[in-house]
């Protein structure tokens, strides 16, 4: 199924949640809307499931309109952040309530109730609780019965909000790999939301990358992550050195000084560069477009991270280097970024 | 590892004996003379003010032996004023459950204007005097009242009645249900009512399938209180009753009658009757917390 959006706007008071949003979803896609708090994306994906209503635009399934039809109607699994679980029915129960509330005409009876209940608690590897209750069931648990409820219904689109996010970091990475292997299985079109950049990057075919209600750039993860569109996706994805730069005929100035870098097609004016901070090269003092001593040195993981005080503009910016040479508080070095962007201010 | 420490020192404490834990103090208790000294003055208060007027009741009631106070409940009279007590309190805690679950309905799942001044509406029974509601409603229905005329010309009788009664009760035993509900509901939220519409319940599927159930225990509470109060209540009834011998009396105000008439035994078995409610009311009102506790440490994911 496709999703479409078209100039979705939704207002609560003065406070626009959506700003005139566009998005096209293709048919079994795994999308990730990924953004700060506040940035609108768990608006835009209750209106889509039709538990928000948008003031203006329009929401397409397979170029039908969804805004037609109420939340029960459009056949979307949705997946709360808190599981929003029934608390009074058990496992079993809770995975077996939307067959049960069918219409009598299309409802199955209660062995094939019971199979398919069965069916989807296998698929989520917890046949074993089927009689518990939700409060005796761990969060991530928790989370994969309600996504097995969600899919009893054999939803066209199956919408997450910040599915992981109330898990522990360690339960987090199994559910990323087991619910991008559950896409794969069952193919249908996906759409979550998260303001956790690496879980976006690593599990979904697309991310949406969202921003004060509006879409800042919509990519692969390799995209948005190489070649952000704006200074907010540069700034929010991957860890960045930012810098207030001038430019001016061509040349780049920190502080007043001069860089021995090329200003590209950025326009004249207040600027902000993006360096990502393994992509600032460490070498020799005098070399490289910044120089600057190094203040504090942490040594952990696959890289050491350098403190360094730029000798333009008094600024401290924090460096990934790889590990191949020990660097030392102190140290007098210059910097030179293998890639940067520069942005309007 | 910080976190770990007090936790495997209160662990400990068991199995230290009684003089080393004296020495080491728990801040938690005070000494034993002020606990005893703290525990017997609400002992004795309770005993003065609650367990001897109980005694005092059932002592009074029984005071001629058990026929005569089998005589006095059978009186026509007192039958009466039972059963008028009975239909009253059942109008009431039916139409106030109702609307106290809509009440706390709206107010719990809803944002809008004027949230709070309703609140503090359903509120008002509470802190106004029960004599003053009866009060308003003999201002509104009696003879001189707002519409009295308007009701005598069409023969409708509210006050010195039933229904005038009635109302009285509904006005005064209206917050208990709403109370006893809104918090729960509050704190339950709407996640569960928006999965289940979202899984193609209709609102009334989700209503009973999945808010009834959850906020049962809170129903229970708030009706067990508006009974309570709706069969206890004397000020605003008295005040619309009439004290019709037979007609309007209830049970709170037949008490006063026979007692002014001299009638002790008769008066203090009908109060017997309501204070074995109170007892009732007391006894399922503990077991029905417990069940709400239970509740909120369930769902407290």
């Amino acid at each position: 199924m496709t999703i479409e959006v078209r100039n979705l706007v939704k207002k609560f008071g003065a406070f626009a949640a959506l700003d005139d949003v566009d998005l096209r979803v293709a048919d079994g896609e795994l999308l990730a809307l990924l953004g700060p708090s506040g940035s609108g994306k768990t608006t835009l994906l209750r209106i889509i499931a039709g538990l928000d209503w948008p003031d203006s635009g329009e929401v397409f399934f397979d170029g039908e309109n969804a805004l037609l039809r109420n939340a029960g109607e459009r056949h979307v699994g949705f997946v709360f952040q808190h599981y929003a679980l029934f608390r009074h029915m058990t496992v079993f129960e809770n995975v077996a309530f939307g067959l049960r509330v069918q219409p009598r005409a299309i409802r199955k009876d209660e062995a094939g109730i019971r199979a398919r209940v069965k069916e989807l608690l296998d698929l989520v590897q917890l046949d074993w609780l089927a009689n518990r209750y939700p409060s005796q069931l761990s969060g991530g648990q928790r989370q994969r019965i309600a996504l097995a409820r969600a899919l009893a219904i054999e939803p066209r689109i199956l919408l997450l909000d910040e599915p992981f996010g109330a898990l522990d970091a360690k339960v987090r990475k199994e559910l990323r790999q087991w619910l991008r292997s559950l896409h794969h299985e069952i193919n249908v079109t996906s759409i979550f939301v998260t303001h956790d950049q690496e879980e976006a990057l690593e599990v979904a075919n697309r991310v949406v990358v969202m921003d004060k209600g509006r879409i800042e750039q919509v990519g692969t993860p390799a995209e948005v992550y190489d070649s952000p569109a704006s200074a907010f996706v540069h700034g929010f994805i991957g860890e960045s050195i930012e810098l207030p730069v001038h430019v001016a005929d061509g040349a780049v100035r920190l502080g007043g000084e001069k860089l021995a870098l090329a200003a590209h097609d950025a326009g004249p004016g207040a600027s902000r560069l993006f360096v990502r901070r393994h992509d600032m090269q460490i070498g020799p003092a005098g070399a490289g477009a910044f120089q600057g001593e190094i203040t504090h040195v942490r040594n952990f993981g696959p890289v050491q991270r350098a403190e360094v005080a730029l000798s333009h503009g008094k600024t401290v910016i924090e460096v990934d280097a790889p590990r191949d040479r020990e660097l030392r508080a102190g140290e007098i070095v210059g910097l030179n970024p293998r890639r940067y962007r520069i942005f309007a201010a | 590892m910080t976190m770990e420490l007090p936790h495997s020192l209160v662990l400990t404490y068991p199995k230290e004996d009684g003089r080393l834990s004296a020495l080491h103090n728990d801040p938690r208790t005070e000494p034993r003379a002020v606990r005893i000294a703290i525990i017997g003055v609400a002992v004795t208060f309770l005993g003065i003010f609650v367990v001897l007027p109980l005694i005092v009741v059932f002592a009074q009631a029984f005071s001629r032996g058990v026929s005569a106070y089998v005589t006095a409940l059978g009186n026509p009279e007192a039958l009466s004023a039972i059963r008028l007590t009975l239909l009253i309190a059942a109008i009431s805690v039916g139409l106030n459950l109702v609307f106290g679950l809509v009440a706390a309905w709206a107010i719990a799942k809803f944002e809008f204007r004027g949230k709070t001044f309703l609140v503090s509406l359903i509120d008002l029974p509470f802190s106004v005097s029960p004599v003053i509601s009866g009060l308003v409603f003999v201002l509104l229905f009696g003879a001189q009242g707002f519409f009295g005329p308007w009701l005598a010309s069409h023969n409708i009788r509210l006050l010195f009645a039933v229904p005038g009664m009635t109302l009285a009760t509904l006005f005064v035993t209206f917050p208990f249900v709403a109370r006893a509900l809104i918090p729960l509901m509050q704190e339950q939220g709407t996640q569960e009512e928006e999965a289940a519409l979202s899984l193609g319940a209709s609102g009334l599927q989700a209503f009973f399938r999945v808010t009834l159930p959850n906020i049962k225990w809170g129903v229970l509470y708030g009706v067990l209180l508006c009974n309570a109060r709706a069969m206890g209540e004397f000020g605003a009834v008295s005040v619309v009753s009439g004290h019709i011998r037979g007609e309007t009396n209830t049970m709170p105000l037949l008490v006063e009658i026979l007692y002014n008439e001299y009638q002790f035994v008769a008066s203090f078995a009908i109060a017997s009757l309501l204070a074995m409610l109170a007892l009732i009311t007391l006894v399922a009102k503990t077991i029905l917390e417990r069940h709400l506790d239970e509740g909120k440490l369930s769902h407290d994911h």
